[in-house]
């Protein structure tokens, strides 16, 4: 009965996005203002009818109700409960429930958030949202429902992916989406500001904390999924430039440059146009993303549903989306003009080269990834892209980002000299050149990665240390220490971020450099050497898990005679499933991780085991916990929260320092 | 079109097991030939996986094809020749990194191409703005300009 029920919610719901969709946008047409404040409750109402329907379709997890489907095919009763949960969202008709909660969510928020938005602009923005809203509750009701019944229901489910049963996988897709659908605001930003022909100051900050939502929890969606890459799959990759993971980069990289054009816009209102054109472009390439995953079209290790006729639906959400966004953009554009004027050399400048170098850098994976689509249909090759490709085309980008990033973030807004921009940083430069120098000279091997990559990074932390320095003014330490503490939380966001970025860097760059791996046959009771390290295999037992049977190591590790720790690398076998999986054992250190990942048993008795040392790869997660941090911070700077605040009266306020 | 849908449903047959790669027994005596080959091998695409290098995969096909790699290497065979082998017999879809051969020179020098315009448009876009004058007059209306100062009092 819930379940029907929940069915019949999104049904409602589904009419009320599309009564949301239309009316608002004739009344601001219309100046009809009753109309366009319609869209405000409609907006909470189909939030709550979508969510009441989520709910019960979470309810059916839990309750382990087999006569659905859906259950059947993603739950067990053995599951431990948090996957009961998770399973809701680990197949193609529940994600896409979730999508479609997070955009009514997205939306309620514009209506929540939104109250000193001008009431046409708001309630534009609502009715786009709500258009792309009931796209995808029509893709859900029409092609994927959660909810089909069974009509002889068995008596227990067939389990979920047991890859996908994992706490790092559990929360990666809900951030994903997060991340993904709030592009879509954004976007609808984007189309009501070319509705309404103008994009000013004012504009650049309401859109700017919704962008920054978005890409902090892309930021948090990709780190989630990488660091489940690396423990899960059992050879420690961070990353493997798979279509659907490149589906989820590109996407990023947009955000990324919509949230620093978007600074542009409003501290100097210029580059609108090309703002509004990421902003489009950004969700454009969500949805591809999306497209991506689902349909199949590119094979990958994540994409669980290849059905063609959800790929066409996709497809025509994409193609009437992108379609009508550019159609309206070519001729709406050419009125958007710019106000500010700024030098060449400038922040402004070095905003647009942040720009240029995130932009293709996109659209190379973009190219990359659908390559041997392309081939295949116009020039009848079969070939693939790999991450050769993609770390030779891709890198180089991401190496100027760095080298330009802390002058760009120096410079002053609309006219610098580089020289005065620069003196600070030549000791910092150079000092970054000869560590990676050095890095070099004491190596073993002769790869450049690290040195390169440790330099950049050491330019860039130190770069954003000069530029929080630079802006506590002149005087004696004390008082610029006590400056630095005052500075608004948008300049602490921004230096936290780039120092996120600066050690990701390095830590890629170590991880692909400086990793050791060992591979070799171990019997019990056998002392073997890896590095610094002295491991020794003392057993290998069964061990039963709640769905599950696991073949357990027990593995030693000493140093320098001392015990550092014990490590139990598994070998899991789901029965239900009928999947096997490996669970590697991790000795997380600051400087380096001890990886270990048990093999199949020999002929001969002993056990394949496979031991990595791999340097700094906590600081990769680190990087990006960072980067989030700092976009955490920006959001919660004052300018945000007064702007994309509640409605608020001026009180008696005091006055400014 | 088919055979793309061919191989989509060949990969949901066999999921990847994610366990060890290369095995003890194949590793090669030599270390500089054991190194070449692994360079090799990352470069090789499992035909059965997704998307995945035969290095990493556990797949029967992929233990073959690293075997194949290091019997050519034991052979005499240099890094190019093994690649040839190998494509001659699978195709070129092993081959994760694409070659420069025919339309694909179209995929390798996108990315140069696409920044140069970038780079060039942003220049010309640059200096217009340097020379661009100052507008005068404001596009806010008085009510606006009234709600901004209201907003920034706050």
């Amino acid at each position: 009965m819930i379940v029907e029920l929940g069915h019949f919610a999104l049904i409602v719901a589904f009419a009320v996005a599309l009564a949301q969709a239309v009316i608002p946008l004739v009344g601001a047409h219309k100046g009809w203002r009753d109309w366009m404040l319609v869209a405000n409750p409609m907006a909470t109402v189909q939030f709550l009818l979508v969510a009441f329907s989520y709910a019960a379709l979470t309810y059916a997890f839990l309750v382990s109700d087999f006569s659905v489907k859906l259950v059947v095919d993603n739950s067990h009763t053995l599951k431990p409960l948090i996957y009961k949960i998770s399973g809701v969202w680990g197949n193609h008709e529940g994600s896409l429930l979730l999508w479609v909660l997070t955009l009514a969510l997205f939306g309620a928020s514009a209506a929540w958030f939104g109250g000193n938005l001008p009431a046409s602009l708001q309630a534009r923005v609502l009715a786009v949202q709500s258009a792309i809203t009931a796209a995808f509750m029509a893709f859900t009701i029409f092609t994927s429902n959660p909810f089909t019944r069974l009509a002889n229901p068995p008596f227990d489910g067939t389990d979920l992916n047991p890859l996908l049963q994992d706490p790092g996988l559990a929360f990666h897709p809900p951030f994903l989406y997060l991340g993904y659908v709030g592009l879509s605001m954004s976007f609808s930003f984007a189309i009501a500001a070319l509705i309404e022909g103008r994009v000013d100051a004012a504009w650049g900050r309401w859109v700017r904390p919704w962008t920054l939502a978005a890409w902090v929890f892309l930021t948090i969606g990709i780190a989630t999924g990488s660091w489940w890459a690396y423990y899960e799959l059992g050879w420690g990759g961070f990353w493997f430039w798979d279509p659907v993971e490149n589906a989820s980069l590109m996407p990023w990289l947009f955000a990324a440059a919509l949230l620093h054009s978007a600074i542009v816009v409003e501290k100097r209102e210029t580059l609108k146009s090309w703002t509004i054109l990421l902003a489009i472009l950004g969700f454009g390439f969500s949805l591809m993303g999306t497209f991506i995953v689902r349909s199949g079209l590119l094979t990958s290790v994540h994409a669980f549903a290849m059905d063609p006729e959800r790929g066409v639906f996709i497809l025509m959400i994409l193609a009437f989306f992108m379609g009508s966004a550019l159609m309206l953009f070519a001729f709406r554009a050419p009125i958007l003009e710019a106000k500010g004027v700024f030098a060449t050399v400038s922040r402004e400048s070095a905003l647009v080269v942040n720009n240029v170098l995130l932009a293709v850098s996109s659209f190379v994976i973009f190219i990359g990834t659908m390559w041997p689509l392309f081939a295949e249909m116009l020039f009848d090759r079969v070939l693939s892209v790999g991450p050769p490709f993609f770390n030779t085309a891709f890198t180089p980008f991401m190496v100027a980002l760095a080298m330009v990033l802390p002058i760009g973030a120096m410079l002053p807004w609309k006219r610098g000299n580089l020289q005065r921009t620069l003196r600070p940083l030549w000791g910092l430069a150079i000092f970054s050149v000869a560590m990676g120098a050095l890095t070099w000279a004491l190596q073993t091997g002769n790869s450049p990665l690290v040195p390169i990559g440790l330099a950049l990074a050491v330019w860039v932390v130190l770069g954003v240390c000069a530029d929080l320095w630079s802006r506590t003014g002149r005087g004696d330490i004390a008082g610029r220490l006590r400056r630095l503490t005052r500075l608004p939380r948008a300049d602490w966001g921004k230096a936290t971020a780039h120092a996120g970025l600066g050690i990701s860097i390095f830590a890629v760059a170590s991880l692909m450099g400086w990793e050791t791996e060992d591979i070799r046959v171990v019997q019990i009771g056998e002392t073997y050497e890896k590095g610094a390290y002295t491991l020794t295999l003392q057993s290998v037992d069964r061990v039963q898990g709640p769905n599950y049977v696991s073949t357990m190591a027990t593995i030693e590790a000493e140093r320098d005679g001392r015990h550092v720790t014990t490590l139990f690398p598994e070998k899991r076998f789901y029965p239900i499933a009928g999947m096997p999986t490996t669970q590697a054992a991790i000795d997380y250190g600051v400087w380096r991780d001890l990886y270990i990942t048990l093999g199949d048993p020999q002929d001969n008795g002993g056990w394949a085991v496979r031991t990595y040392i791999k340097p700094f790869a906590n600081w990769l997660w680190f990087g990006c916990f960072l980067m989030a941090l700092g976009g955490i911070f920006s959001l919660s700077d004052r300018r945000y929260r007064v702007a994309a605040g509640a409605e608020r009266r001026p009180q008696n306020t005091v006055p400014a320092e | 079109m088919t055979r793309l849908w061919i191989i989509a449903l060949s990969l949901l047959l066999a999921f990847p097991g994610p366990a060890m790669a290369v095995q003890p027994d194949e590793i090669l005596d030599d270390p500089a030939l054991e190194r070449r080959a692994r360079v090799i091998s990352e470069g090789l695409r499992c035909l059965v996986c997704r998307n995945e290098s035969i290095d990493e995969s556990n797949a029967d096909l992929a233990r073959d094809m690293r075997l194949l790699v290091r019997e050519r290497l034991v052979e005499g065979d240099s890094d190019q020749e093994v690649l040839s082998f190998i494509v001659e017999r699978y195709g070129e879809y092993v081959l994760l990194r694409p070659t420069t051969e025919g339309i694909n020179i179209v995929l390798w020098i996108a990315a140069p191409v696409l920044f140069i315009i970038a780079v060039l448009s942003a220049g010309l876009y640059l200096r217009r703005r340097d020379k661009a004058p100052e507008l005068a007059g404001d596009s806010l209306s008085e009510e606006d300009r009234k709600r901004l100062q209201e907003l920034l009092k706050e």
